[in-house]
């Protein structure tokens, strides 16, 4: 029995991140991967760092994770290829337009300064787009990292820091005896009086073993990347209603994603869909028409996690002390992920944290149906 | 039931005859703009080269396979210029590319891949250098437009390809300024006994060395190559003989291919699992003798399905077939199925001997300076590699997400044999344990516009 303070389940961005929070302040950890660190949604993802557009209710963490991001080349002692290159929302029509503006007002609120681009400006700034853009706003701080990168930097950081990294330790057994956690993973046992359930989408598995069943669905991100093409695109793009997202790396290559990928039942299989793939290449040539003439040369999926409310499950437990839940961020959980990671460390350390955690609380969803 | 055959290569035209012969229309689905394979290569129609002089000995069998394909093509549903770049397996429907659309689904109720092979290559510096092409490219440019990568040309590998790419080049008027075999003569000959499994082909491998030697072509065994030279084209190859003496052989083009390796993207996408032959040291996608993959309904034939050669990929075809309509309870010849059953064992021992013979070195690949391009779409080096076995990759996948080594046009078809010696040696294990770079849709790259 290997005994820890702290066991975090799942090597994604979160489970990484509090990892390497939690050994940096001395505690016993260990995390159990059942693969390798980011190999689903913190891994497959667009690599999107960004804060415009989200709930204002989901303001506070993502600054707090934004706050990290300027210093996660410190933090991991590695280029994750952030670039804080703005994200730039397009607006299609007035009312997208409106809604931008909309956004601009309450992000004020929250200390953001998001800028709108009108449509003269925009033609000029932008001369690759097409007339279907009328206006945009440009989130300046905001950008992008390299998906690929970012867990295993943070593993590796983590594990320097003297946490203890399992990859391939799958967890098949969860038990607690009121003050201590007990899981069997590869045949070796785990025991600490605190779990972190940071397994994305089969995070809800997890919560359901300890009577907080929530309606969670699997979400596969359908991306899709071009053969190089002269550098054109500083800024990451999206387009309000989301059914498009769009940056351009310097080594020229395109990157966009739009629609939902497949699995199959047991979801060990993800595979990006064609049908999904045309509608973003025709949305994305509408925006840019120059894409037209380039090639696909890469496509994929993986799998996160999605909540009805679009929020993730994020707090401590209401049937289990030491408890906490970290885990479907519905497509955006990139950015948080290493805020989450710190979050979760204070609940831990501290028994408190300055990010306001209501709207994520797992008990919107077990209280109706009865569970404590 | 929907039978499509992808590829109208020696297997496919030999399964689609069998299916034909059974009844059975399939679609039939080629890349290129006529079927014929890469050994019996057609040139464009209106180009007047005789089979003699295209195919040499191979010429009985190149008409034999041209005249079945042709007879063929009325009789099912042909589809040339057509790319399958997709599988989705559990809904059975391919996704092709057809005149500039990559939209068009074709269901399909069976499916015999016989998908090919490609070169399998050993990165130099210099080898992504106008000039520098594989064995299989010199021969196809040579088979299907009559003209050759140089008129100088150092050819290096190993195998029997090396030896028939060079006499084809003297042959067409050519004057290969060298031909290097990575292979020593000791392990030739200690193999070569293997290769009485079938003497016809082994005499012609033989044949083929003598008559290098008779028009006076400089052939050179046991060599190590190491560096290809040139600032706008190849102008030389630097290699080190037996005895560790440096040469430089001027040139004015280099075709270089150790064996080859199945080109197996859609049997992995259609979800058929994967092996290691240490043999062929190759990934092969599993199948029983008669070549039913694992995969319900999925069959695999020719050099796709694991490399052995011309007369493995007819006799594979037929027999996939075969068992396709067996599986399918419809009329099947059992006694050629049990024919073709003997002659593939036999070809099989031969071919075990063929690949022990000329092995892939795979200890030169792991020693390649750090400097060294290792996959040419990214221009990811031997050191960008080592560094992310350095950084925690404990397999191919994981070393492509640190380092982008195969995420170009290729995706990894031509570097990932070398990758996985690089990274295994950095790993310190052994070359199967690094896996394989898993195959993604699109197989080859696809238009974002779609035409019509």
């Amino acid at each position: 029995m290997v005994q820890a303070d702290v066991l975090v389940v799942g090597g994604g961005g979160a489970g990484c991140s509090a990892a390497l929070h939690l050994a940096r302040r001395g505690v016993r950890v260990v995390l159990l991967e059942r693969g390798l660190v980011g190999g689903q949604a913190t891994g497959v993802n667009y690599g999107g760092v960004r804060q415009q557009g989200r709930d204002p209710a989901g303001l506070p963490l993502a600054r707090k994770s934004r706050e990290i991001w300027s210093r996660i080349t410190e933090l991991t002692g590695a280029d994750v290829e952030f670039d804080p290159c703005g994200h730039l929302k397009l607006a299609r029509s007035a009312a997208d337009e409106a809604e931008l503006l909309r956004w601009n007002a309450l992000a004020a609120e929250h200390g953001l300064r998001p800028r709108m681009i009108g449509r003269n400006a925009i033609r000029q700034q932008h001369p690759y787009f097409s007339d279907v853009v009328i206006a945009g706003s440009l989130m300046e701080e905001d950008g992008s990292a390299n998906p690929r990168l970012l867990a295993p930097a943070l593993a590796r950081a983590a594990r320097a820091a003297g946490a203890d990294i399992r990859e391939h330790h799958a967890v098949t057994a969860f038990a607690h005896d009121g003050s201590n956690f007990e899981v069997l993973a590869n045949g070796q046992g785990f025991t600490a009086p605190w779990l972190l359930n940071c397994a994305g989408f089969w995070g809800g598995e997890i919560a359901a073993r300890f009577g907080e069943a929530v309606p969670i669905e699997k979400l596969h991100p359908n991306m899709l990347v071009t053969e190089p093409l002269p550098y054109f695109l500083r800024e990451s793009l999206g387009v309000v209603g989301g059914d498009l997202y769009l940056r351009q790396i310097p080594r020229g290559n395109v990157i966009f994603g739009g629609g939902r990928g497949e699995s199959d039942a047991e979801i060990r299989v993800t595979r990006p869909r064609p049908d999904a793939a045309f509608g973003a290449m025709q949305r994305a040539i509408a925006v840019i028409p120059r894409l037209a003439d380039a090639m696909v040369i890469r496509s994929w999926t993986g799998t996160d996690g999605e909540m009805p409310d679009h929020f993730p499950v994020l707090g401590p437990s209401h049937t289990t002390p030491g408890l906490l839940h970290a885990f479907g961020f519905c497509g955006e959980g990139f950015q948080t992920g290493p805020g989450v990671g710190a979050v979760l460390s204070e609940l831990v350390m501290d028994g408190a944290t300055d990010v306001p955690l209501d709207a994520f609380d797992i008990g919107r969803f077990t209280a109706a149906s009865g569970a404590v | 039931m929907k039978v499509v055959v992808v590829g109208a290569g020696p297997a496919g035209i030999r399964a689609v005859e069998q299916l034909v012969r059974a009844g059975v229309t399939p679609i039939w689905i080629e890349e290129g703009a006529d079927g014929g394979g890469r050994i019996t290569q057609r040139p464009p129609a209106g180009f007047s080269r005789s089979h003699a002089a295209l195919y040499g000995a191979d010429a009985g069998r190149a008409k034999r396979l041209h005249a079945t394909l042709d007879a063929l093509k009325a009789r099912v549903d042909w589809r040339p210029d057509t790319l399958v770049w997709n599988i989705r397996p559990d809904a059975k429907v391919l996704h092709i590319l057809a005149n500039g659309a990559a939209q068009d689904e074709v269901a399909y109720g069976a499916l015999i891949l016989c998908t090919g092979a490609m070169d399998r290559v050993l990165p130099l510096p210099g080898w992504n250098l106008p000039g520098a092409t594989t064995l299989g490219g010199a021969q196809v440019a040579l088979k299907s437009q009559g003209v050759g990568v140089g008129a100088n040309p150092v050819l290096i590998g190993t195998g029997p390809l090396l030896w028939l790419t060079a006499l084809q080049y003297a042959k067409a008027g050519a004057k290969p300024a060298a031909v290097l075999d990575t292979t020593d003569f000791l392990t030739k000959a200690r193999f070569g006994a293997g290769m009485l499994w079938n003497v016809p082909t082994l005499l012609r491998g033989m044949g083929l060395y003598a008559q290098l030697k008779l028009r006076g072509v400089k052939l050179h065994e046991d060599i190590t190559p190491l560096a290809i030279e040139g600032v706008d084209n190849v102008t030389a190859v630097h290699w080190r003989d037996a005895a560790w003496k440096e040469h430089v052989t001027p040139c004015d083009a280099v075709a270089m291919g150790w064996g080859l390796k199945p080109e197996a993207q859609l049997a992995d996408l259609a979800g058929v699992p994967f092996d290691y032959d240490a043999t062929q040291q190759n990934w092969v996608p599993r199948k029983d003798a008669a070549g039913r993959s694992p995969m319900a309904g999925v069959y695999l034939a020719g050099d796709g399905a694991g490399i052995g050669g011309v007369d493995v990929a007819e006799l594979g075809g037929a027999r996939a077939a075969l068992a396709l309509l067996a599986d399918a309870k419809l009329p099947s010849d059992m006694a050629l199925s049990k024919h073709l059953d003997g002659r593939l064992r036999t070809e099989r021992r031969f071919r075990a001997a063929l690949e022990q013979a000329f092995p892939y070195p795979a200890r030169l690949a792991a020693r390649m300076e750090d400097s060294t391009s290792v996959c040419r779409c990214e221009v990811i080096t031997a050191g960008e590699l080592r560094a992310a076995a350095a950084a925690d990759a404990p397999e191919l996948n994981r070393a492509k997400a640190f380092s982008r080594i195969g995420m170009g046009r290729c995706q990894g078809r031509l570097c990932g044999t070398p990758a996985a010696a690089v990274l295994a040696r950095a790993l310190q294990v052994e070359v199967p344990e690094v896996g394989r770079l898993r195959g993604q849709p699109p197989v080859k790259p696809v238009p974002l516009q779609q035409v019509g």
